[in-house]
């Protein structure tokens, strides 16, 4: 090691160095985070069920089957900001393509799902209906391992992650960045959801899947669609601490430098395509469990969730709800969404004029998002109160 | 009495015809079983009594009407009867004549085939067309009245055409190899599709290979007609590309703004074209057909104003921050597509092809190349001039060149880069509203007419590379004829899917695009 | 060839000499090369053979040949335009030439390998506007560049060591910025950035040190410092630096180290820099004729 050289006459630092404070991630991971865990927990595992299946329906506390409903999907469209805060707000990358992903893991299951329908469809036969109607006599080589829970799930798991690997290995290594990139992944999505809305494609067309009646034998009772939105709402925040640990650790700060300053990156001896191409696959594989988990509690899954503006919806959560945060896009997907819920019953025709306001608001008044705002007023008000 | 006046006229009409119209034949075309009235109009037709014209386009008017064996016809209060012409009175009993599909199909070849012998060439040509679907073996003898008295020898060929594919049907195996060798010269693409059909059910041998043989020898020559509709229609899509890309790129190329709501600039142009047709149709109905004229420079203002708004309020104060001007102009986008549902309805408007842009130029049977997509050809390569001779001659030009180039160094010299940038700006959204009213003459014209062209014009711009017009060009009309030519491979989809991941791979090979502003920054 | 610089060569060649008969690896008679190591047996830190590079007909670097030798600090001098960062881009893999060879050691063809390979394998480059990752912490800035495995495994599930956290002490106490060790490096000064980042250099452990106007815009204390640190490192480190402020090339070389001027795309003349500094060709490139 060099050893350190005293300037002009100044005495030497003195001892043994003292170590530098608190290497690692500087946000502190204290009892208040932990705290917000178990709470978020509680509330998603406990509270919620109890409200809708406990208490009875007319009393204030009851939580309507509605409203467990539009939390659960609610709870996957977090899973999908998170991921997009992974790759957006801490490595750069803006993908507009992420719904594609999203749509695939819903795909998946929902192929598992119309395979459960057996033979209580339309037609009355063992292949579902869509493929009776186009007179189909055998199921297609995609649907070969359809019946299988196990290998559908993994499926769920292994088609986004492969096509977001082969897709992000060759962007990547071509240094497509920026805009371009993005326009690519728009690009990507229109394609893939033009080629889902044939018939022949195999995946129910234009109308895609839907009328489900089992999981795993069991029928999509209340109870049923409650255990989704308890599973829903514990891997949102599985994923939230597995997204902290990576962030937190040095593999974090790589993406935060390839934010910053790619070219510099490498000279610091990095590969940034590996690092991108990670994050990448890992934020595709989470949007496709996000949609497996989506499809049976919506009870429908067609090609409009790949459409260029479902992607782009998942962009605007996490910026109006803060990039770079984790926890913020998790509240901008559920401010968004609730919005639209909202807008939807009262004023349907503004809907789409209040969204378009919100994305102009967000990056021209609000780079920060809502976190970054609440932040600015707290400081504001600390700093007043001192 | 009647008797008597009957065969007065009778005799009086007589010279005009060889065998004249008789009451009984036209009762029995009149009224009855399908079938009789078929077998009995093929007789009269094999006549080829001019009184029989009247008569059927009376029929197909639904001007007839029948009784006691004799048949009427019937315009408003005139009443005749219809095999001599003789003004009558209409019996009390009489009954409508109902034509069902078929029998009007008969009547309206029948008609055809009486038209081949009108004197004038051009109805004898137009006839012989309208009968290529009603050709079949009733015809026959009227073919061949029509062969021998035809002195044409352009008129006489098609008709021999025609001749040879109802023979191709015949029971006779030498009419049939006569008729298969015969139909060789043909240029129809409907005599490929017969071909094929008798192809499969012949079964003899040598007749079956009289047919292969002109099937192969008509194949080809529909082939060019074909290759060169593959092209055009390339070309075409690729000039939309061209005039949907160019704006997106000079923005781009300019302020590094990549503008989510082109789509739309490009519809409100479409729509400023609506609204001037019917100020045309409302305020000056005779100059209709020059309304197009006038919507040009107003689809340009329209949108070049929108432009201009846009970004004065909200696109210069995203300078340098290329990822969140993509999300703010689609929210723009989504604001714009919006208000046009609110005030004009979510549905497509109207918009009509003016007298001069419908119809098409027949280059080959097989092959017509429509005016209003050759006008827009024509269009794109002049606004591509036009845009070219103002980024290199005028002062305006410059400025555009030298703030793409160096801002600051523009700035620096006095160049008012924020005027410049709204200049350019808005000329790129007019050009996007010139490709709207372009659009509005070739597909639907609705609120989402922007998001079908946007993926598309994106990757032009990726592809075209940005600084240079010229990548624009190549790039726009380059994937539009790779597009067709895929699409008549493997279908739209994917053609997509393919141009896609050509996309992918060149821009391994070349990030920067085709073109490129090259140096140390490329 | 004057006689002060034929002793200055003999100088060198002995500490050279001494130098590597306490060497490391290196191949010789029955002991092999391992494989991306670099080697200096032959004494050559660094070797540009008539490299040139065009930018669309215009010639940045002109057929240039230029050797360092190890453990030796060269400083390259030379009017704006004459090639001197395009020539540190050809040697990091940022631009590739359009012919030539660059060679690091005497095995590694730098032309062959891409960026992070290249930083990987010993050459470190500072640049000349001061790149350091404005987002991250001094502390975290310096640890990115620490020499160790660089995988994406690694990064997830490594954590420091004692010895790695004593280096980074000892580091941060070498730039003056273990008080602002916690500090986003955004907020730092210019002077206190450029140093941040010849840290991020030394963390790196380089055997090749690339100094693109490390002192630009430093106040005349930092720079002295600067130099006195180049200086420490010489010997057990090969250094190129590329400079304009004459006093710290004179403080670098310390009368007796050898500056190449480069102009217009190749060496124009090498030598003492007062030598230099008298030459006829060179006085008129930079006064102009």
């Amino acid at each position: 090691m060099i050893p350190p050289r005293s300037a002009s006459g100044a005495p030497p630092q003195g001892g043994a160095p003292s170590g530098p404070a608190e290497p690692g991630p500087r946000l502190p991971l204290g009892a208040r985070f932990w705290t917000g865990v178990l709470v978020a927990v509680i509330v998603v595992a406990v509270v919620v069920p109890l409200m809708n299946l406990a208490v009875p329906e007319g009393h204030v506390l009851h939580l309507s089957d509605f409203y467990v409903s539009l939390f659960g999907k609610i709870l996957c469209y977090a899973i999908c900001a998170l991921a997009m805060d992974l790759i957006w707000g801490y490595t750069g990358i803006l993908s507009l393509g992420h719904g594609l992903f999203f749509a695939l893991g819903g795909y998946a299951m929902g192929m598992y799902l119309m395979r459960q329908i057996g033979t209580d469809g339309q037609y009355k036969s063992h292949m579902p209906d869509f493929m009776v109607f186009l007179d189909w006599k055998e199921f297609p080589w995609t649907w070969a391992l359809s019946d299988s829970f196990i290998a559908q799930m993994a499926l769920v798991v292994l088609v986004p992650g492969l096509l977001a690997f082969v897709f992000g290995y060759f962007a990547f290594r071509s240094r497509i960045k920026g805009v371009y990139f993005s326009i690519i992944t728009q690009a990507l999505t229109f394609a893939a959801m033009l080629l889902f809305f044939r018939n022949e494609t195999g995946f129910g067309g234009n109308n895609g899947f839907t009328d489900f009646k089992r999981i795993l034998g069991a029928p999509i009772t209340q109870n049923m669609k409650v255990l989704l939105f308890v599973l829903s709402g514990l891997t949102l925040v599985g994923f939230f601490l597995m997204s902290r640990a990576i962030v937190g650790s040095k593999a974090g700060r790589v993406l935060q430098a390839i934010r910053d300053a790619e070219t510099r990156v490498m000279f610091s001896g990095y590969d940034p395509i590996a690092y991108k191409l990670a994050i990448w696959t890992l934020s595709a594989v989470m949007c496709g469990v996000a949609g497996a988990l989506y499809v049976p509690q919506v009870g429908i899954i067609n090609p409009s969730e790949m459409s260029p503006a479902a992607g782009i919806e998942i962009a605007i959560w996490a910026a109006v709800g803060g990039r770079g945060t984790l926890i913020g896009p998790i509240i901008g997907a559920f401010f968004v969404n609730g919005a639209k819920s909202w807008f939807t019953v009262a004023f349907p025709e503004f809907w789409l004029f209040f969204l378009g306001a919100l994305f102009i608001a967000v990056t021209l008044f609000l780079p920060q998002g809502l976190l970054g705002l609440y932040r600015k007023l707290r400081k504001r008000a600390s700093a007043d109160k001192a | 009495m009647v008797y008597r006046l009957l065969l007065c006229l009778f005799l009086a009409v007589a010279p005009l015809a060889a065998f004249g119209l008789t009451t009984e034949q036209a009762a029995r075309i009149a009224g009855g079983e399908s079938e009789d009235r078929i077998a009995a109009l093929n007789e009269v037709v094999a006549a080829v009594d001019p009184a029989l014209g009247p008569l059927l386009e009376a029929l197909l008017a639904d001007e007839v009407k029948v009784a006691g064996g004799k048949a009427y016809i019937v315009r408003g209060d005139t009443v005749t009867e219809a095999a001599s012409g003789v003004a009558a009175t209409l019996p009390a009993d009489s009954e409508d004549v109902v034509n069902n599909n078929r029998v009007r199909r008969e009547f309206e070849a029948a008609l055809a085939a009486l038209k081949l012998f009108s004197p004038d060439a051009a109805v004898r040509a137009k006839a012989i067309d309208d009968l290529r679907d009603g050709a079949d073996e009733g015809k026959l003898v009227v073919l061949e009245k029509a062969i021998a008295g035809e002195r044409d020898a352009g008129l006489k060929a098609r008709l021999e055409l025609l001749r040879a594919a109802v023979m191709i049907s015949s029971d006779d195996k030498a009419k049939r190899l006569a008729a298969a060798q015969l139909l060789a010269d043909s240029e129809q693409p409907a005599t490929r599709s017969l071909l094929i059909e008798k192809l499969a059910s012949e079964t003899d041998a040598e007749v079956k290979s009289a047919i292969s043989a002109s099937l192969a020898k008509v194949q080809s020559r529909l082939a060019w007609g074909e290759r060169l509709g593959v092209m055009f229609s390339g070309i075409s899509l690729g000039s939309i590309l061209l005039l949907v890309a160019l704006g997106l790129a000079i923005t781009y190329g300019l302020m590094g703004v990549i503008n989510m709501a082109h789509g739309e600039l490009m519809m409100i142009g479409a729509y400023a074209t609506y609204l001037v047709q019917n100020l045309f149709r409302a305020w000056l109905p005779d100059a209709f057909d020059w309304y197009i004229l006038a919507a040009i420079p107003a689809s340009f203002l329209a949108a070049a104003l929108v432009g201009a708004v846009l970004e004065r309020s909200v696109i210069r104060w995203l300078y340098g921050r290329p990822l969140e001007t993509l999300l703010a102009t689609w929210g723009i986008s989504l604001i714009l597509m919006q208000l046009v549902r609110t005030i004009f309805g979510a549905q497509n408007v109207g918009v009509e092809n003016p007298a001069w842009l419908s119809g098409g130029l027949q280059v080959l049977p097989n092959l017509t190349l429509p005016y209003n997509r050759i006008a827009i050809v024509v269009f794109a390569m002049l606004v591509l001039a036009g845009v070219a001779l103002l980024i290199s001659r005028t002062r305006l030009g410059l400025f555009v060149r030298g703030v793409t180039q160096n801002r600051r160094m523009a700035a620096c010299v006095g160049v008012n880069t924020a005027r410049v940038d709204t200049y350019a700006f808005s000329l790129g959204a007019g050009i996007a509203g010139l490709a709207g009213c372009a659009l509005s003459q070739v597909g639907n014209v609705g609120p989402d007419l922007g998001q079908g062209y946007i993926v598309d014009s994106f990757l032009v711009v990726v592809l075209g590379g940005v600084g240079q017009l010229a990548g624009t060009v190549y790039a726009g009309l380059g994937l539009g004829v790779l597009n067709k030519l895929l699409e008549g491979w493997q279908g739209a989809v994917l053609a997509k899917i393919m141009v896609l991941g050509f996309i992918v791979v060149f821009i391994q090979k070349r990030p920067q695009g085709i073109f490129a502003l090259k140096g140390r920054e490329a | 060839m004057t006689p002060e610089l034929m002793a200055a060569g003999a100088q060198a060649r002995a500490a050279y000499e001494q130098r590597s008969a306490t060497a490391g690896k290196g191949g010789g008679f029955g002991r092999p090369l391992s494989a991306g190591e670099v080697v200096f047996t032959q004494g050559v830190a660094l070797y540009l053979q008539d490299v040139t590079v065009s930018f669309d007909g215009f010639k940045a670097l002109n057929k240039l040949s230029l050797t360092i030798d190890v453990g030796e600090l060269r400083c390259i001098i030379g009017p704006n335009g004459a090639g001197k960062t395009t020539m540190m881009d050809c040697i990091t893999g940022k631009t590739r030439p359009d012919s030539g060879k660059v060679f690091f050691g005497s095995n590694i063809d730098l032309l062959r390998l891409n960026e992070p390979d290249i930083a990987q394998v010993g050459v470190g480059r500072k640049f000349q506007k001061p790149t350091v990752y404005e987002q991250l912490s001094v502390f975290e800035n310096l640890e990115l560049n620490l020499r160790n495995d660089r995988s994406v495994r690694a990064g997830l599930f490594s954590r420091l060591s004692g010895e790695q956290l004593d280096k980074l002490g000892d580091l941060l106490t070498l730039i003056h910025l273990k008080a602002e060790a916690q500090r986003t490096a955004g907020l730092l000064s210019h002077g206190q950035k450029q140093w941040l980042e010849i840290g991020m250099l030394l963390a790196q452990e380089p055997k090749l040190l690339l100094l693109d106007e490390p002192v630009a815009g430093m106040t005349d204390e930092e720079t002295e410092r600067t130099a006195e640190l180049f200086l420490t490192l010489e010997g057990q480190h090969s250094l190129v630096v590329v400079e304009h402020d004459m006093k710290f090339v004179d403080q670098l070389t310390e009368g007796r180290k050898k500056v190449t001027v480069l102009h217009e795309g190749s060496v124009l003349a090498e030598g003492l820099l007062s030598d230099v500094q008298n030459n006829q060709k060179v006085v008129e490139v930079y006064l102009g004729r």
